[in-house]
């Protein structure tokens, strides 16, 4: 099946989600991460790779965390940014997805960055495009969000390299994380040999298990042993009916305590996508802790969007050079 | 085509970086050749020079027609690079284009005093108006060939020219 986020030379055209990504270019895209990485330890934190590229930051939904490290990372690579914010602009008045997308193609936007509540919006705006635009989902709906999943793999292989030698646990509300899937099909596709994820039996989706993973329902077995601890946020906003007795019934069960942390071993890191809420999924001595790396997670963030969208914004000619 | 041992141009390049070197000097190597030679360099002269390496593939002229390389190296400049004597490390010197992305990297790392260029063989073809002030040898090459420098598992350095077909 022809694989929409590749072009004719199997390179990446669009980030629409991990799944299918072929696991060349999930480190190409890794690899190159580690060079900006370095950039943003320099004085001019700034590259002129994208420079007189016009970047389109279009959220159907919000996130303002998710927008503004595309925001940095575009600006790092001196691409100009717009910001468009379309729930509370055109849509409102009733204008359809893709008349808002044409009306910036007509403004001669090159990449957009797209986050809708919809499953497939990212891919439907990406078919839609012209050959020389480029689209990265940054979030559709339960589906999935790429670079997070990118992200929190760049974090995992930074502080432990070696991944065919690693287990490592998502805690937490895999049903509505667009984030869960996203990393559970990266880790699997660059080697890890073990991943659980451990979570209530209602925030589970029904064929979890098809996803190559070992499911627990309680933390101190399924974090025995595990060198990288993922949390995930409970998606409040996504909860339709009672999945849960109450946010301080499910810390006392699935929350993570230095008590619960000290079952995993003891270089274990930990991990949180954000925003954290602290004492329902994290305790706060967890997250400030030393085993901690969520604010390097964030740092990482931009320097993987950096490299996506370097990786999209060169090469009218097909193929990188080597 | 008689090719002159890459080993021996070294000496002859050491030598001569060794007369430029002053306490404000710091040497940079660009990717992957560059850094050898600087790396061998830094052996001969057993002095303690800051030293860094550049990829300049941000910094190309060529990224809007034929992208990103895939094997890019991260920088690595951790001395302060202002009022710093560079001495700028590359294999082969052609176009100058490599050379201008890499000044243009440099400073924006800082403000160097000054950037001398150092090359193992200049090959002929500038397109800009830069020359390497160290040279180990000139060869004047067809735009069809490719000279290239490796460096075997004992850290040897060969060079072989290839032709391009393309």
């Amino acid at each position: 099946m022809h694989n929409p986020q590749l072009d004719a030379n199997g390179e990446l055209k669009h980030l629409l989600t991990i799944e299918g990504l072929p696991k060349r270019i999930l480190n190409q895209i890794l690899d190159t991460a580690e060079t900006f990485v370095g950039v943003a330890e320099r004085d001019i934190k700034k590259v002129p790779l994208l420079r007189g590229k016009t970047v389109c930051n279009i959220f159907f939904e919000n996130s303002t965390r998710t927008r503004t490290t595309f925001e940095i990372a575009a600006k790092r690579l001196s691409a100009d940014v717009i910001n468009l914010n379309v729930g509370t602009s055109s849509q409102s008045k009733g204008e359809t997805i893709l008349d808002t997308v044409d009306n910036l193609i007509a403004m001669h936007a090159d990449m957009f960055v797209v986050r809708h509540a919809q499953s497939g919006a990212a891919h439907f705006i990406a078919q839609h495009v012209p050959d020389n635009i480029s689209v990265i989902n940054a979030g559709d709906g339960r589906h999935a969000h790429p670079t997070q999943g990118l992200l929190d793999v760049f974090t995992v292989r930074r502080y432990k390299p070696d991944m065919h030698n690693l287990r490592v646990a998502l805690v937490g509300d895999v049903l509505h994380s667009r984030v869960a899937r996203s990393e559970i099909h990266a880790l699997t596709t660059l080697g890890v040999p073990e991943v659980r994820v451990i979570a209530p039996k209602t925030l589970l989706p029904a064929d979890v298990e098809k996803l190559g993973v070992q499911v627990f329902h309680d933390m101190k077995n399924g974090l025995k042993d595990v060198d990288v601890v993922m949390m995930l946020r409970l998606q409040n906003e996504r909860m339709t009916g009672a999945l849960l007795p109450s946010a301080q019934e499910y810390f006392k069960t699935f929350g993570l305590t230095q008590e619960m942390l000290n079952h995993a071993k003891p270089d274990a890191i930990v991990m949180h996508p954000g925003p954290m809420n602290r004492g329902v999924e994290i305790d706060s001595s967890v997250a400030d802790g030393s085993q901690s790396v969520i604010l390097p997670q964030v740092t990482y963030g931009i320097a993987v969007r950096m490299a996506v969208m370097a990786i999209l914004g060169g090469g009218q000619s097909a193929g990188g050079i080597s | 085509m008689q090719l002159p041992n890459p080993e021996t141009l070294l000496a002859d390049i050491t030598a001569k970086i060794a007369e430029k070197i002053n306490p404000n000097s710091a040497l940079v190597g660009i990717h992957s050749g560059g850094v050898w030679l600087m790396r061998r360099v830094l052996e001969t002269l057993k002095a303690d020079i800051p030293f860094g390496t550049l990829d300049a593939a941000l910094y190309r002229d060529d990224y809007a027609a034929r992208g990103l390389k895939t094997n890019l190296k991260p920088s690595d400049i951790a001395f302060d690079v202002t009022d710093k004597h560079i001495i700028l490390i590359d294999d082969i010197f052609y176009t100058g284009r490599t050379t201008r992305a890499a000044m243009n990297e440099l400073f924006d790392y800082g403000r160097p005093a000054s950037i001398t260029l150092v090359v193992l063989i200049n090959r002929g073809g500038a397109q800009l108006p830069i020359t390497p002030n160290i040279t180990g040898a000139e060869i004047l090459l067809q735009a069809d060939q490719n000279l290239q420098l490796s460096q075997d598992t004992k850290g040897k350095l060969h060079l072989e020219i290839e032709q391009n077909n393309a």
